[in-house]
């Protein structure tokens, strides 16, 4: 009997830690939006978290006006702008393609054009190697070491 | 020739190295450089009938230094702030950011105060409208509004000396 108790306890125990979890937003659309977008932004304050994950006090707050403005009605692109507004392109994971970042967007290609262009060197080097020409000796002293079994 | 391109790209590597660690990833480009100061109207610590905004200072040169009462780097600053306060070459306000606890006038009154005018954001909303990341940061802003230049930590007599002094020159303070 008392195992029976003991054990109907542990059971009603259970329930209590499985709503620790739950996301405490009004909103379970515009959080998720919120998240979505936070998730490419960098937090100001340890700039190796994103604004999503980051539990400094400034990304609090910035988490809380992405919100707020999304309540009234702007779409991601006007959240984002009023972020870079104040914080410059650096706030954004993804950088824009715009001038400055061309070398930035464009240098693996860069890259991957400098190692076509030494593969096909060093191809072309190897064809003009295996197309010398041997003169009439050496093509009698090959003959004869092929026939010399 | 040949042989030493691997030697010269990885000399050139190691310079890029080098520069990347002296920098400075706090030292955010401002998006404000050239841009007006954004406007605000906040009321003042130790005085909330009275209000400062940003326009009550056209016509003048001056510093707007973000710190706040829990921030240990501003303690570090604010000797510096009190000396160049005394030289009296630019007012400086001191926006109180985030200062939940209230601590504000109560450590101006013991510590003495360099500012000018303290403004109370206690949301921290001008903070962020102003791309706050954290706490010393300063903006020297110039008599048409326009902000200059921004230092993101603490000021010290170096910093002043080869960073702000000669863009207040510059300006004409």
């Amino acid at each position: 009997m008392k195992t029976m108790i003991f054990a109907t306890l542990l059971a009603l125990g259970l329930p209590a830690y499985a709503g620790e979890a739950a996301p405490n937003a009004e909103d379970p659309v515009i959080e998720q939006r919120m998240i979505n977008l936070a998730t490419d932004l960098r937090c100001l304050v340890c700039q190796n978290e994103s604004l999503a994950g980051s539990h400094a006090e400034l990304a609090e707050d910035l988490r809380k006006e992405i919100r707020a403005q999304m309540k009234l009605g702007k779409n991601d692109k006007e959240v984002l702008e009023y972020l870079t507004d104040r914080y410059g392109d650096y706030v954004l994971y993804q950088p824009p393609f715009k001038p400055v970042t061309y070398l930035l967007w464009l240098g693996p290609l860069l890259f991957l054009l400098l190692g076509l262009g030494a593969w096909y060197a060093a191809l072309k080097k190897r064809r003009t190697l295996q197309a010398a020409q041997l003169d009439e000796a050496q093509r009698a002293a090959a003959e004869k070491l092929l026939q010399d079994k | 020739m040949k042989r030493w391109l691997p030697v010269i790209v990885f000399f050139i590597l190691v310079g890029f190295f080098a520069k990347g660690l002296f920098l400075n990833p706090r030292e955010v480009p401002s998006p404000f450089i050239g841009k007006p100061a954004p406007a605000f109207t906040l009321p003042l610590v130790g005085n909330e009938a009275q209000s400062f905004s940003p326009s009550d200072m056209r016509g003048k040169v001056w510093l707007m230094n973000v710190w706040a009462p829990w921030c240990v780097s501003c303690r570090q600053e604010h000797p510096v702030l009190m000396s160049l306060a005394r030289g009296q070459s630019v007012p400086i306000i001191g926006l109180n950011w985030k200062d939940k606890d209230r601590e504000a006038a109560m450590l101006l009154s013991t510590q003495g105060s360099p500012y000018y005018a303290v403004p109370d954001d206690l949301s921290g909303k001008v903070g962020i409208d102003y791309g706050v990341t954290g706490t010393p940061e300063t903006y020297v802003i110039d008599r048409q509004g326009i902000v200059r230049m921004k230092h993101v930590g603490p000021i010290d007599m170096d910093v002043w000396k080869k960073k702000i002094e000669p863009k207040l020159k510059e300006l004409g303070a």
